[in-house]
């Protein structure tokens, strides 16, 4: 059958079998491969894109039922203006490491921002509580939400961003224990 | 418009954490991640590639009577179907498993688990390639099934392994180490003995991205390339060789962006060699991607192990001795990844951070109708489980002396002053400062504030608890006279060149899964050579490409490869110097090095940096006598020792005593993994770890009902910790370098996993104290927390 939709502010047509999960038609036919696939059930959130500016995940839906509407994945984050202040916050905070999670965490981190531009640490907990980190433990996503949340311009290219204060956990452990690292040549 | 390029990536080269040279600098394989540019393997497309899905027994034993393919043969897009009895012609029905064992690649005369690979579907596109497993016939012959390890021994158990000549029984292994008179001596002798059954449940590292790989055999020139989820790319290609009789310099092997690991991807998987089969056959790439359920029911599982636990100590606390009987389900192959004379890993260090007079381990394995595997999932190669015993027992005891956990370790840890010590069973501890760790996160957690909290709620019937795990981990694997994998020598590589305008490229025989090795590798060489992170690039994870080198698991890039890269480093500054003595027109001993410059002593300003230094290397100018062109170093490091990380963990929970939900209140852990590279790199791992620890305690288990059906086969059945189900951890650390790595640096990628599960636990128990429980399973689920509550704690099944 013959789809129509549009996927990151373009127009896209293309002819699929109806049983094609959108996941895979935006992996495989579009070669979006920021979109992730990681189970079976809808429980991983890896696949999270948004449609008509809600996040869903995007292995439960057909990619016919998303005919007519508009799509946006990870892909879509970046704009002329740079990166997306969510993008830059998870740089900044370490809020991935294998990075597999990242563009789902992410969609849905942009989507809460969108409705609450000040979300709280509970609110960003709830918020991924669809999606799986395998790696991070979660706490340096809700810092990377945060700091998307103070910086709502992004890294000021003029002005060297400064250590986020606000966002870092201060660590008892420098003024409490001496390095004894000694000297390493 | 932010470029890369424009963003300074180190930043934050004062932060006042600061560890050597760059810090807590920003990752350098972000960018592509954040833009959804990360290339993993299911991301490869070429051109003609076909698509091959497996087909997988419903059962956990049986005979097969016979496979009908014709149906699936007959399906337009299918380009082969290719059974057990196709690959047995060819002499491949059965591979080596990195334990020596062999395993089926597709079953020729039984099904020995749930989901064992019986057939292989190679068709145009995915979809077709699973509908054509549909209509494959197979006809099974039942078989009693032996699922629970204690029943494995038994007279009228089925004999799982009857592939293997002579078999009779499902005995894997025995294993023993530590002094059994010795220990069974202090035992006798002393005031309070303290035994306890452990279990350590069966679970599975599930990984994000779950495994696969890309074939591409080019008929032409007789090339092999396979694109895979692997953690050890090296060792793989070895084993591909000798499996398949492709010469090794034909296979090229490449570990593309893996979406994490954690011991799932060491392993070779019948799926690996079905590609390259089907790719060998076709002539044509061959896709082959698990699905999640396939991934939880057939890869690499960890653990599951049934622990007998001893402690001997006098009535005022001294520990004297430990003593363990262990019964290790190794399911239905030994396909445990661990070194070759370590059949139960480093189990060895189960005398944990303590100073005792005697210790003994017995271990015995056996088969059963369970997925294979073995050691996975952030273990270091079974020290989970060791220290999950440790811990578990010293609560135990703590708990009979009516004595504070916490003042209880203090009391029994090695002292700094014994380092290096060696252990009762003979592992040789690097350094250490127990006591300063313990003290320290107590201090942040506000141990006694807490207790005080703990007893107004017991009054009150509140249920709170206040767990204490301390762990000592080995980590690091070889030295390679002692450890190899198929006779492999657990040894690194690394090569380091330095272009003429002073830019490097260094290239290692790890592989990162998300631990950041682009970014850390790039550190350690920076550190060492005076260029900037950000102007040395890290190749990794393609066997053309990087020296050869046994990979990444149990811990050991840092403490092995770390240090290659280092001494790399090292070497390339020896020759820099010599060069640069005669670019300076003075002897080498009147050059001072310091960081990116040699000066001649006593005169700073006639210099030369490590630019200078390439160019002329490089170029046309004369070069002192003897010094061949370039600036470029290759080394292999093979480590004296394992280097022995360790940390202090406290766990605080709350529990309803309505519902029996655990609450994770907060979580302190400080770690203490020697020299630290990156900071914020550092912190990552050590949440990462807490995660599964807090999941491992709580939820994740692996179960099987009595027919052998895996009840934990998709991730609703098989749980992973949400962001609500954890606190905001609370990090901390020492530093006590490693003696004998060059940087003094530990690993810490499994610290965490291997430590926090005992403190979730204990915190759990502790809070239960009011029921009179002194040992309860994980995982602690509200239903088995409840069981134990009422008073019948249940070990899991
Ligand atoms: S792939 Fe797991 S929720 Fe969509
Ligand atoms: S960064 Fe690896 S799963 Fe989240």
């Amino acid at each position: 059958m013959q789809v129509t939709m549009t996927v990151n502010g373009e127009e896209v047509a293309a002819e699929i079998e109806g049983r094609t999960l959108l996941v895979h038609f935006l992996r495989d036919q579009l070669r979006l491969t920021g979109t992730h696939w990681g189970c079976d059930t809808s429980n991983c959130g890896t696949c999270v894109v948004w449609m008509d500016d809600e996040p869903v995940k995007s292995c439960t839906v057909l990619a016919a039922m998303a005919g007519g509407h508009e799509v946006r994945t990870v892909e879509g984050l970046e704009t002329e203006d740079g990166l997306d202040p969510v993008q830059e916050g998870f740089m900044q905070c370490h809020g991935l490491q294998c990075g597999f999670c990242t563009p789902g965490m992410m969609m849905t981190a942009r989507a809460l921002l969108d409705r609450n531009p000040d979300p709280g640490e509970q609110e960003i907990r709830e918020a991924i509580s669809g999606q799986i980190c395998r790696c991070t433990g979660y706490a340096t996503i809700v810092r990377s939400v945060r700091w998307a949340a103070t910086h709502p311009n992004g890294v000021d290219q003029n002005q060297p961003e400064a250590e986020p204060a606000d966002l870092e956990v201060p660590d008892p452990a420098t003024e409490a224990v001496p390095e004894r690292a000694g000297s390493i040549t | 418009m932010t470029t890369l390029d424009a963003r300074p990536v180190d930043k934050f080269d004062d932060n006042d954490q600061k560890p050597i040279g760059h810090g807590r600098m920003l990752r350098k394989e972000d960018p592509r991640f954040i833009r959804g540019l990360g290339k993993y393997c299911d991301d490869i497309q070429l051109p003609g590639m076909l698509h091959l899905a497996i087909l997988r027994s419903p059962v956990a034993h049986a005979r097969i009577v016979s496979v009908d393919v014709t149906a699936a043969q007959a399906h337009p897009k299918v380009k082969a179907v290719i059974t057990g009895a196709d690959l047995a012609e060819k002499g491949l029905a059965w591979m080596p498993t990195l334990s020596n064992d062999v395993q089926a690649v597709l079953a020729t005369d039984k099904v020995r688990f749930q989901g064992q690979e019986v057939a292989f579907v190679v068709a145009e596109d995915r979809y077709a390639a699973r509908d054509a497993l549909e209509l494959i016939d197979v006809d099974y012959d039942i078989l009693a099934p032996v699922i629970d390890a204690r029943t494995a021994l038994s007279a009228d158990a089925a004999v799982i392994r009857d592939d293997l000549e002579g078999k009779t029984d499902n005995h894997c292994f025995d294993w023993e180490t530590g002094d059994e008179a010795a220990t069974e001596a202090v035992f006798a002798k002393a005031d309070v003995v303290v035994k306890q059954d452990i279990v350590y449940p069966r679970v599975h590292p599930a990984p994000m991205e779950t495994c696969g790989c890309v074939a591409d055999y080019e008929r032409v020139d007789g090339k092999l390339t396979l694109w895979t989820t692997s953690q050890a790319p090296h060792a793989h290609r070895t084993v591909y060789a000798l499996v398949s009789g492709l010469p090794e310099h034909k296979i090229r092997v490449i570990a593309p962006d893996l979406g994490g690991g954690f011991g799932n991807k060491v392993p070779i998987y019948p799926g690996y060699v079905c590609a390259i089969v089907a790719s060998l056959v076709l002539g044509k790439p061959v896709k082959w991607m698990e699905d999640r359920s396939e991934n939880l029911v057939s890869t690499g599982f960890a653990r599951d192990y049934i622990m007998q636990g001893e402690i001997a100590a006098t009535k005022d606390g001294k520990i004297l001795a430990i003593r363990t009987n262990v019964l290790a389900d190794h399911g239905a192959f030994n396909g445990t990844a661990a070194p070759v004379k370590y059949p139960a890993g480093f189990f060895g260090v189960f005398t944990g951070s303590y100073d005792l007079e005697a210790a003994y381990c017995k271990m015995t394995a056996v088969y059963t109708n369970k997925a294979p595997g073995g050691v996975a999932y952030a273990c270091s190669f079974r020290i989970t489980e060791a220290v999950y015993l440790v811990e578990r027992i010293v609560d135990c005891l703590a708990y009979e002396l009516e004595m504070d956990p916490a003042e209880l370790r203090l009391k029994n840890f090695i002292r700094p002053e014994q380092f290096p010590y060696k252990s009762k069973t003979g592992w040789v501890y690097d350094s250490g400062d127990y006591a300063t760790t313990m003290r320290l996160s107590m201090k942040m957690a506000g141990y006694d504030e807490l207790r005080r909290e703990q007893a107004e709620k017991r009054a009150r019937g509140e249920l709170m608890g206040i767990g204490v795990a301390f762990f000592t981990e080995a980590v690091g694997a070889g030295p390679r006279k002692d450890m190899d994998i198929l006779g492999l020598g657990m040894a690194d590589g690394c090569e380091l060149r330095v272009h003429p305008t002073g830019k490097a490229v260094v290239r290692l025989s790890v592989k990162t899964q998300g631990q950041g090795h682009e970014t850390t590798f790039a550190q350690i060489v920076a550190e060492e050579i005076g260029i900037p992170p950000a102007d040395i690039e890290v190749v990794h994870g393609d066997t053309d490409n990087t020296p050869f080198g046994l990979g990444t698991y149990g811990s050991r890039s840092t403490p092995v490869s770390g240090a290659a890269a280092a001494l790399v480093a090292r070497k390339v500054r020896d020759k820099a110097r010599i060069i640069a003595s005669g670019m300076l027109e003075v002897s080498v001993a009147d050059l001072e090095w310091t960081k990116g410059s040699f000066h001649v002593k006593g005169d700073p300003t006639s210099a030369v940096t490590i630019q200078d230094i390439a160019m002329r290397a490089h170029g046309a100018g004369d070069l002192p006598d003897g010094i061949e062109g370039g600036l470029e170093a290759q080394i292999c490091y093979n480590p004296e020792n394992l280097t022995y990380p360790y940390g202090a963990y406290i766990c605080v929970v709350d529990i309803d005593p309505g519902t029996a939900e655990v609450k994770v209140r907060r979580f302190i852990a400080v770690d203490d993994c020697g020299t630290r590279i990156n900071p914020m790199i550092i912190e990552g791992q050590v949440h990462g770890g807490l995660t599964d620890g807090v999941g491992m305690a709580l939820m994740e288990m692996i179960a099987f009902d009595e027919e052998g059906n895996c009840l934990g086969g998709s991730l609703m059945d098989y749980l992973i910790p949400t962001a609500l189900e954890v606190p905001d951890w609370e990090t901390g650390f020492t530093v006590t370098p490693s003696p004998h790595h060059p940087i003094g640096a530990k690993g810490i990628g499994e610290s965490a996993t291997v430590g926090s599960p005992p403190a979730v636990v204990n915190a759990i128990v502790d809070a239960l104290k009011p029921y009179g429980i002194r040992h309860a399973d994980m995982p602690l689920t509200p239903s088995r927390v409840w069981d134990a509550m009422q008073g019948h704690p249940t070990p899991p099944v």
